[in-house]
Parts: structure tokens; sequence; C-alpha cells
């Protein structure tokens, strides 16, 4: 079946999250999607599949255009999507959640649906036991069943939204077998990653996006470093970098070792000092968050130590962390660090020294004006904090952050703003580095802000952390291929 | 159009359209709507001892929906409530017990008496948290369990350890000497320090989450416990406090009910005020200055609507259609009206 999309358009309020895409996908091919973290890949394919309705745009399947309204019409026009967490049913039997969208009847066809599975399983070497819970599998064996469950359902074209990610060497190879098998049957898989070394492995054409917008695509034999031009833009001019002196060590990490269930980070060595900022690089979800969790007691390692200021603050909660200055500030605004319906006055109380049991109203509103005036945030003290923009909600954390603190935890720091205010937050933080002596240890997925802003760099690919590197002695390019787990290894034995 | 004139609006049609139901349901039952509202009023404003007899009624429901409101901040749904007001019946009644036939002065008695029942209800809700803190129980799974069981543990104390000289009976334990019971106000059935025991309690609460840092601190807990725990705040401690506040304040409404209304304790000794409590406290959308305007209503409505089976052959229960009614159109409209809302910014920002 061939698809054509064009001209989709798609917005999340200001967002322009797909812009005028115009794509053709052959049948029989693996048609590979790459792009950076928010490029609009995951939306592209949600549309495709039915999942997001575009705001502008048509689809064509053999040419005629269709009206994709619910994930059940785009599977009933034969498309099929594995989405990036699996969206399967833990509670449930493999078998039942086999046979959950099937459409037909009132009963269920138990024997044809066992039978239909188990012929699914041979053909493409699948492992599934139909009795088995679903929450019990691997991701992998999760995805085998996503997989047979669409090809029951008749689907012709198959999306898998990053469906490394999380799974073994030895299930990644069986993956890309069936994937291989599917496309020589006649089907479409459309492959979504972000990864080089696998487009250069799998796919027959690649498709990239930046930033909402179709950059470009490419045949095999790839042009990797023309490809990670793509991805990432141009190298823009760093301008002038800012350079602080560095002090005494604040937090020191030795031989750390953090877990989660998809995801083993191992032996991380680090000392961070005063005033130094450290920039975290690689894709979402490559460990980074991990580590700025451990530092802040958010998270507890399974091996390793970390001291503050010489203190041993292993297996400390984040309260521990806080007293002795560590502040963390998450990406999710709303939902990890403000409190939405409570006031920025309501705020700058909480965040600030609690005097007595009453609060001093009229104290607080003096001192929310000065903060609202300093940090230039757009808002009265009466605004609730979820009625700011993006940018004055991440003024409003910055002004929430304690003078004097040692170090500061951020995600994304400048994510979702623009450029004015993003310039504005680092110009802050770079004061409290130069003025406060504080050392800033962030995570960022703009490539350009790690460089500009860091001292020293770590790059995370899929929990494997490079030795630092000096900022002046790398670039976009350098960290674009390590980020892509191009030649990982050797590049991070290079550096000292 | 103003905001307020929009409030006031969105308040009008939410009770006309209750009205208008509770209405349908009294023409389906063959009685005149207008009859049956008029022998409501007549029955709870119509005389000074109904008046009183109303005040009797809405202390416990305002101590409960006082309770609630503290959970309630915390982001809690107390449905425990219920059984704490039944703990703290019992605890007052077991404290009358014990000190009875002591030398201590009644007044000291029952001061006693009814800080036991504050601590009995603290106590059971307590438990109710800590299976949701410390347990990964749902609050509303513990709660509601924890009301059957104490349901359970007054039928036992009323037909076995404490039951009456010769048979347990439904009718409740051995009535206390007159000395234990709160002095009411002549001739009628309202005790002044039950009532100032209510309205003090609502007070407090008002000024706990509107001016102190605790208050704003739980409030902070109940509407993003993880931007709280990054602030600082010991989210399960503020959980802890909002239940054990709570169920001292359910558990003093128990104690009110042993101690200046049925002077036993009885199977029925919440009366279903927990309930109603929560009814009240969705009413209100959870804002404090509003508990004690309404559950007076409430409770207006739960004394007047005894007049019902005299007057129209009508069933008493008519009072909780009414209310039940009261806060599903509070909802449905409020809900209508946030629709309306969202979509129109949404029209506006694509308009942009």
């Amino acid at each position: 079946m061939d698809i054509e999309l064009r001209h989709i358009h798609k917005y999340f309020g200001p967002v322009h999250a797909n812009d005028d895409i115009s794509l053709t996908i052959p049948s029989g091919t693996i048609f590979g999607l790459l792009g950076e973290n928010g490029a609009g890949k995951s939306t592209l394919m949600k549309i495709l599949s039915g999942y997001y309705h575009p705001d502008a745009g048509e689809i064509l399947i053999d040419g005629k255009p269709v009206e994709l309204q619910f994930p059940a019409d785009a599977i009933r026009h034969g498309i099929g999507m594995l989405h990036q967490d699996p969206l399967d049913f833990p509670p449930l039997r493999v078998l039942d959640d086999f046979m959950v969208g099937y459409p037909k009847g009132l009963t269920l066809p138990r024997t044809e649906a066992r039978q239909a599975l188990r012929t699914i399983s041979e053909q493409f070497g699948f492992t599934l036991d139909p009795d088995a819970y679903v929450g019990s599998l691997t991701v992998g064996e999760r995805q085998q069943l996503e997989i047979a469950r669409l090809l029951w359902l008749g689907a012709q074209v198959l999306i898998f939204d990053e469906p490394t990610t999380g799974i073994s060497a030895q299930q990644k190879e069986n993956l890309f077998a069936a994937l291989h098998r599917l496309a020589k049957e006649g089907k479409t898989v459309i492959f979504v990653t972000h990864k080089l070394e696998e487009v250069n492995q799998l796919c027959d054409r690649v498709a990239v996006l930046r930033a909402g917008k179709l950059v470009g695509e490419m045949g095999p034999p790839y042009d990797l470093d023309g490809l990670v031009r793509m991805m990432f833009g141009k190298v823009v001019t760093k301008g002038e970098r800012m350079v602080t002196p560095l002090g005494k060590t604040v937090l020191q990490i030795k031989n750390l070792a953090l877990e989660d269930a998809r995801l083993r980070i191992e032996g991380v060595d680090l000392e961070v000092h005063e005033g130094e900022v450290i920039g975290l690089a690689g894709m979402e979800g490559s460990g980074q968050r991990h580590l700025l969790r451990a530092c802040a007691g958010l998270e507890r390692p399974v091996e390793g130590k970390i001291w503050l200021d010489g203190h041993d603050m292993t297996g400390k909660g984040y309260h521990d962390f806080l007293r002795r200055g560590v502040a963390y500030v998450p990406a999710a605004r709303l939902e990890e660090a403000l409190v939405p319906t409570l006031t920025l006055l309501e705020h700058f109380i909480l965040a600030g020294e609690q005097r007595g049991l009453v609060i001093d109203r009229q104290a607080a509103l003096e001192h929310t004006r000065e903060r609202i005036e300093t940090f230039n945030i757009r808002g009265l003290p009466h605004s609730t904090v979820e009625s700011l923009s993006g940018g004055n909600q991440q003024r409003a954390l910055l002004a929430l952050l304690r003078p004097g603190l040692r170090l500061i935890l951020m995600e994304h720091p400048t994510r979702g703003l623009d450029l004015e205010s993003a310039i504005w937050v680092w110009h802050n933080l770079k004061r409290r580095c130069r003025e406060e002596r504080t050392a800033i240890f962030f995570m960022s997925s703009d490539l350009e802000e790690i460089l500009h802003y860091s001292d020293r760099i770590l790059v995370f690919f899929s929990g494997q952390v490079s030795d630092p590197i000096p900022a002046t002695e790398t670039n976009i390019e350098e960290l674009g291929q390590l980020i892509g787990g191009r030649g990982f290894e050797p590049i991070a034995e290079v550096q000292p | 159009m103003t905001a307020r004139l929009n409030q006031m609006l969105y308040v009008l049609v939410a009770v006309l359209v209750a009205l208008l139901f509770t209405s349908l349901v009294l023409v389906l039952a063959g009685a005149s709507p207008v009859a049956a509202y008029w022998y409501i009023l007549k029955g709870s404003l119509g005389s000074w001892t109904k008046i009183t007899d109303v005040m009797v009624a809405w202390v416990p429901l305002l101590l409960a929906t006082a309770g609630l409101l503290v959970t309630f901040a915390a982001g809690l749904w107390n449905i425990g409530i219920e059984g704490q007001i039944v703990l703290g019946g019992i605890f007052t009644t077991w404290v009358l017990r014990l000190l009875q036939d002591s030398t201590m002065t009644p007044a000291l008695i029952i001061i006693l008496a009814i800080a036991a029942g504050a601590i009995g209800g603290a106590l059971w809700s307590a438990l109710a948290g800590l299976l949701k803190v410390y347990g990964g129980v749902n609050e509303i799974f513990g709660g509601l369990g924890l009301d059957f069981v104490a349901v359970a543990l007054t039928l036992w104390l009323i037909f076995g350890p404490w039951k009456r000289p010769g048979i347990g009976s439904m009718s409740g334990t051995e009535p206390f000497p007159e000395k234990l019971w709160l002095p009411t106000l002549g001739h009628t059935r309202l005790s002044l320090w039950a009532l100032l025991i209510g309205l003090v309690s609502a007070a407090v609460v008002y000024f706990l989450l509107s001016g102190t840092y605790f208050g704003l601190k739980l409030k902070a807990v109940g509407k993003n416990p993880r931007a709280a725990h990054l602030l600082g705040i010991p989210t399960t401690r503020y959980m802890m406090s909002a239940f054990l506040l709570s169920g001292l304040f359910a558990g003093l409404a128990g104690a009110v009910q042993v101690t200046a209304v049925y002077h036993r304790l009885i199977p029925a000794i919440s009366s279903g005020y927990g309930w109603l409590g929560l009814m009240v406290s969705m009413l209100i959308n959870f804002q404090p200055l509003w508990a004690a305007p309404v559950t007076f209503f409430f409770a207006l409505l739960n004394i007047g609507s005894i007049q019902l089976p005299i007057m129209l052959k009508l069933d008493s229960s008519l009072s909780g259609v009414l209310q039940g009614a009261l806060v599903l159109s509070f909802l449905l409209v409020g809900g209508a009206r946030q629709r309306h809302l969202a979509r129109r910014q949404v029209e506006e920002a694509s308009h942009e």
C-alpha cells in the first residue's frame, strides 16, 4: 500500500509541530523517519495512524484520499502503529490482549485467535505464550504481540515509533529480521528513530525532520555526516563564551550506578566545582535525567557514592540535599515544579523562609513584587502560575530559587522558551555561577545550548556515559555523532 | 459580563435546575411542589423551637464538613468520615461510662469525654491515613472499609459489653444521668456549647486554610505533591496531619451527638452527617467560607422535611432528593460552564 502525505500541518497551542510536511512512502520498503526529540516525528505518525487529526493537509492511500478520525479508522484502512510506550494491557493475558481490538461479533473468537497467533508467531519466529500475562513480558515480546495483533487486524502499513529503546541486542536483531520479512511480503514499514546506525543498517530510504519541517530525504548509501547536519541544523557561531574561574569541589560522584526497568548506567565518576556548568547531552531517555535526579537525592543509586561539599550524601533524600544547598528544577514546570491554581504570591510564600505559623501577607506581597520586578516576570502577585506563559513560568522558577545555592540541577533550562527568555535564563544562571559560586548541572537536547553555556559536557548514549569533554574541544558535529551513538566508545576513550 | 455576575447567574441556574428536578419528582408522586416547599420552610423556620432544632442538626454537619475541607485541601477523599464520627461517639461514651460514678465534677467529665471523642475520630482517621501513606491503599477504599468496621463495632458494643441491663436493644446503651448532658438552652434541644464547638471549628478550619503556612502547604500537597516535594514540603507528614485533623473534627461531631443530643450511644450515631458533609463540600467547591451557610441550609432541609409525612403523606427522604439534586445540578452546570469557557479559550487562541 502506498502512502502519501500532503501538506500536513499540526499545531499544539503556539507550537507548530508539523509544518507543511509532504511525504510519499512506497509499499514494500522500510522507510526511516529521522529527527531529534521534538522534531515532529511522533506527531506526524500519530496523524497517519488516526491518533491525532491534522489541522490541514490530507492523507492518500494508494492515491485515494482518506479521512482518519480515530485509530480504528486507520486500522480499517490497514494502518497500524506501535507506540513508543507500548499501548497494551499489562493486566490481561496475551491472547485477550491480542483480541481486544477485534471489530466483529459479540463473542470472542478464542479458538480462531489462538490459531492466528500461533501462525503469525511461527511465521516471524516470535515466542509468545498466549496464556502469559502481558505485564510479565519483556518490552521486545510486547512489541511482538503488537505486531502480531496489528497483522491479524489486517495492517498493511506498520509504524514503529522508536522501537529499539529499551530492548536487548538479541531482541533488536529479531525485530529487524521481522521488519525485513514484513517489507519482503510487500508491507510498508515506517521506522521512526533518532539513531543513525539503525537507519544505516535497516532503511531503504530516510526522511529527516527538524523543528516540525521536512528538511530532506536520502537513500543508501547514506552520508552520515550529511544526516547529522540535517538533524541538528547548520552550525552557528557560538559568540562570546563566558568563562568562570572554578573553585573547590562541590559535588563528587564516584563509581555511580543507576538503574530502571530499561536502562543501567554504570561507573560514573565526576567532580563538579564551584561556579562550573556541566551540560548533559544525549537523546531523551539515555540516562541523563537519572543522573541529575540522583544528584538531588530524588533517585537512589544502586552503587557508588555521592559527596556534597565533603559530606557523604549517598542514600539521603531530596530534603537533605535541599538543606545542603541543592535545588532541582524539572522541565515539566506545571507537572512537577509549580502548583497549578496557586498564585505567584503563594509560591513565594511556600519557597521562602517560614516565620511563625500565620502568613504575613503584606510582607509576602512586598517580597513577591520585588521578585517579579527583579526577574522581569510578566504577571501579578495574584496571577495563578498556570496563567503565565512558559517563559514567565521559568523566570518564576528561577526567582523561587533562594540565593547562595551550592548546586542547581536543571532539566532543559530553556525548553519551550523564546530566544529572549532563553538568553535571560542563562544570563541569570551564569550570574549565580559568577557571584554566588553556584555550580550548575543541566541536561538539554539543544546542542548549541550545551556547547555555548557548559564548561564541560557529558554525552549519554543508551545508558553509556562519556568522560567529561571540555566544551572548547568539541563541536556540534562531534556531539551529534556521539549522541547518535556513532563510534561512541572510541571517541569517548580518546577524550581525557 | 463581569465575573461576579457570571458567578451569580451560575448559582441561580444551578438552584433552578435542582428545584425543577425536585418539583418533577413531587408531581410524579402526586403532591404539590409549592405546598411541599412551604411545609419544609414552615417546619424549619416556623418557630423558635424549630430553628433551634435546625441548629441541633447543623452542628454535627458543620463539624463533619469542616473536617472534610481539611482533607480535601490536601487532595484526599476522606470517605472514612462516617466511621470517624462513630468512633468519636464510642470514645466519648467510653469515657463517660468510666467516669460517671467517679467523684469528678460533671463539667470535667464532659470535657474529658468530648476530648476523648476528638481523639477517637483522629485515631480512626489516622488508620486510613497510614493505610494510604504506607500501605498504598487508596483512602477511599480504606475509609469505606473502616466505616463498616466502625458500625460493626458500635453494634457489638451496644449488644455486647455495653448492653442495657437485661437485654441489648437497637435503642442504644443505657442513657447517662442528666448531670452528664451538655446543658441545653431553655426547653429546646439545642446546646449552646455544642453550637460553640461547631462554629469555632469552622472558624479554625477557615483560618487554617486561608491564613497559615500549614494550610498553604497542605494545598500545595493536594494540588501537586511532586512540586510540593521539590519545594521542600514533607508531603507524607502533611497528608497524615490532614487525616488527623479531619478525624478530630469528625470525632467532635460524634462526641456532640452523644453528650448533647442522644445522651447515649445509638447504632446510627453518625446519622449520615459524614455523607452529607461530603455532598456539601462538593457543592461549595471546597471553599471554607461557604461551609457554615450551606450546612445550615442542608440542616434546614433535613428538619423541615420531617413535616412532609404528616402533612402531605410524603416520605421525609425528599430532603435527600433535593440535596442530591442541588449537588448534581451544581456540578453539572459548573461542568457545562467550564467546557464553555475552555472552548472559548481555544477559539480565541486559534484566532490569534
